[in-house]
Parts: structure tokens; sequence; C-alpha cells
């Protein structure tokens, strides 16, 4: 998933810099890989650039970690709409959508209209491969089958989440 | 393979029908049960209408009322408020006795655990509904119906004899048998293995790729994936509604 988001998502709250970006996005989702300091950079210049976050001020000392960023108007309504769409099913979606999660949890936005949108996204296409699977042959079943495995998997992970939200949401403000 | 997927996936969504052709018309269902002192509001407000040759799935968390519509539906129950028709005709308002005779005749059912009658045969299992109303060649018919699920060579056997599958393939052959305007099926594969469970799935989607309308409840994703459309209830109302791109 784009780091653009996770930028955007963590400047919401308050205003920050490259490096306490870094800080944040690795302790949230940065288990398995942390982000580099070169994406976080390039992913604020390339959203300076397009107007989703603004120079915001600068603190003393050394280096280009100086530089303060403040999210825009045009950047929260990027990521109000980022928050409306389900994600496509493909293979990135788990770390997806729980990154999702944790920043809806992060900026005060409700999860549950999202995760009922991926949940029916999620089942159109469990129909439409359902539909392969029966009127195919066995090759088409076998492959069908594996992706149905896999987006049940999703659902099952978003039925898990739904009941534990108000927890995970005490947990990332704490 | 991966290019027929996707074309399947982009292809419009059907368009809803209108209710005068409905099999099954409910609107404004309302139902309350007493638990001790509190008031358990199974259904508050659900509206479904499902055309003919329709496969729905009636899905959700346990509790969320998803049994409860199926019950209204066939009859089992009687909604606080609202009603039902079925092929027009109100069923909420009938005599229990009326309502014997339409769950017989004009209902398929497809429950859990078979409840197949133990003493008798599968064919005799199959005709049960059919002797029932004196149809003649009630036997041959099952036989039939018995053949169209692939359990032709079991038709002697009785329940007790047969596997989980079988028996379940024998309590779809007898809903089927009667024609009837729809089969209710409630959690029908719960009790089976995963890939039996998908073999009488593919029974049903079978039927109602011929025109069967079926209304089948289960809390299981991939079960509900063979509707054509799958409601998704919690709390006892309709949150969701899929549809299966055509």
């Amino acid at each position: 998933m784009s780091v653009k988001f996770a930028v955007l998502g963590l400047l919401e709250p308050e205003p920050s810099h490259g490096y306490d970006l870094k800080r944040a996005y690795d302790a949230h989702f940065g288990d398995v890989h942390p982000v580099k300091y070169g994406q976080i950079y390039g992913t604020l210049s390339r959203l300076e650039r397009d107007g989703r976050v603004r120079f915001a001020g600068e603190r003393s000392g050394e280096g280009p970690d100086r530089k303060l960023y403040a999210i825009t108007d045009d950047g929260v309504s990027d990521l109000d709409h980022w928050f409306t769409q389900p994600e496509s099913p493909d293979e990135q979606i788990r770390s997806v959508l729980f990154t999702k999660v944790v920043l809806a949890l992060l900026s005060d936005r409700p999860a549950e209209p999202f995760l009922e949108a991926q949940r029916a996204l999620l089942l159109e296409h469990m129909q439409a491969l359902t539909r392969v699977k029966s009127r195919g042959g066995v090759l088409d079943a076998a492959f069908a089958d594996h992706r149905l495995f896999h987006l049940e998997a999703d659902l099952r992970w978003i039925d898990a989440t739904v009941t534990r939200l108000e927890r995970m949401r005490e947990e990332v403000h704490r | 393979m991966r290019q027929r997927d996707a074309a399947v996936l982009d292809e419009p969504v059907m368009s809803p029908g209108d209710t005068a052709t409905a099999v099954v018309a409910a609107s404004g269902l309302v139902r309350t049960y007493r638990d001790g002192e509190t008031a358990v509001l199974a259904l508050q407000g659900v509206d479904l209408v499902v055309q003919a040759g329709e496969f729905v799935a009636l899905t959700g968390p346990s509790g969320s009322g998803k049994s409860t519509l199926l019950h209204l539906i066939g009859g089992l129950d009687r909604p606080d408020q609202g009603h039902v028709t079925l092929e027009g005709q109100r069923i909420d308002e009938l005599t229990d006795e009326q309502l014997a005779l339409i769950r017989r005749r004009r209902l398929g059912f497809v429950l859990q655990f078979f409840n197949l009658l133990p003493t008798m045969s599968a064919v005799e299992n199959v005709a049960f509904p059919l002797l029932l109303d004196g149809t003649v060649h009630a036997l041959d018919r099952a036989r039939a119906a018995l053949d169209d699920v692939g359990l032709g060579h079991r038709a002697e056997h009785r329940p007790s004899r047969l596997s989980g599958g079988e028996q379940q393939r024998v309590a779809v052959a007898r809903a089927l048998v009667t024609r009837p305007a729809v089969i209710l099926a409630d959690e029908p594969t719960g009790n089976l293995d995963s890939v039996t469970g998908e073999d009488i799935l593919q029974l049903l989607r079978d039927a109602a790729d011929r025109g069967q309308t079926i209304v089948m409840v289960t809390h299981d994703a991939r079960s509900a994936a063979y509707a054509d459309r799958v409601l998704r209830l919690v709390d006892g109302r309709i949150v969701a509604t899929t549809r299966r791109r055509e």
C-alpha cells in the first residue's frame, strides 16, 4: 500500500516532522517492513507539490528534518475519499485493510461503514467466483477456490475486527 | 481463467424486480420475543421481495434475525406487524390448518438436521408429501427426484444407512418433488463437511438455474456466495445487499 495515505492520516491530528512520521509509521504499521526515511521524505515532497500538505514552520537544529508539515484541506478530502472506498481484493489487501482501520481510529473516523462496504465488495467477488466454479471444470473450481478461501479469510478478519474496534480505538490513542 | 473472472465482474448489475410478480413479498415485518422480563426485537421492520427463479441468501451474525425472517416466510411463525404474501396470497392471516397445507404443497424445506422419517426408505421419504395429498404416481415421481440428486441407486435404503450428505440429498429431493413455489433452506450445510456441503449447495444452485426459487439462511460466506442476492441482517434489520453480477 502507498505510504501516501499513512502520512496524510498521521499528519491529520497535528503537524509533524519527517522523523516523527517515520517513528509513528513504524510503531503502527512497520512490524514487518519499517518504512525508509527516503520514502517518507519523497512522499512528503510529492504531497507538498500536489498541495496535500504544506510547510508549517521550522524547528531549530541541523539537517533536513527541521521542516514541519501540516495537512491541507485538499489532503483531508483525499483522506475522506480514501476511507469511503473499499479496497480491491488483491494480494496486498490484508495489510491495507489493517492500515486503513488503524488510520480511521487514529483520525477519529468511524471504521464500521468502511468495513461494511469492504464486506459487501468481498462478498460480491465471492459470488462471481462461485459462479465460475459451479459452471466450469475442475481447474476453474481449483482456481476459484484459491481466491475464495482468501476472500473468506478477509471476511472473517472483518468480523473479528468489528467486535474489537472499541478496544483498538482505546489502544491507538493510548 | 483470470480473464473470464474479470469479465464476470465487469458486467452490469441486474435490475431488481417488481412486487406484482414476486413469489415472496414481505413488508414491514416486526417480530418481538419475550425472554423472561425483557423483550427481544428479533426483526425491526424488514421488507423482502423474492422473484421467481431467484436464489436469495439471508446472512448475518447469530441473533441477527435471519432465521426469524425465514420462519415468517415459511409460515412457521407469525409477525407482530407487517405481512407476508406467497404468490400473491397473504399467509400471515391464515389458520394453522391452512398454513400446514400451504407448507406441504407450496413450500419445500431443507433443514440442518435433514429431518427424514427413520422408519421409511429414501424414496418413501421423498414421496411422503405427495402421498399425504393422494397424488398419483407419487413413488415414480419420488424416484425421478432421487435420480435428479444422484441417489437413484440408494432409493430403498433407510436414512440410518445413508451418510449425512446422502441424507441431505434425500431432503433436497423431498423439497423439490412437490415443485414448490419456494424452497426454504436453514443452514443446509451446517451439519456436513465442507466438500459434501458444497455438493448440496451446487444442487440448490442447479435447481435455481432451472427456475426454482430459493431462500437460504446461512452464517457462512462461502455458502451465501452461491446465491444471486445476499442480504445481510444485523440486529433485526437488513443492512446490506449484494447481487451477483451477471
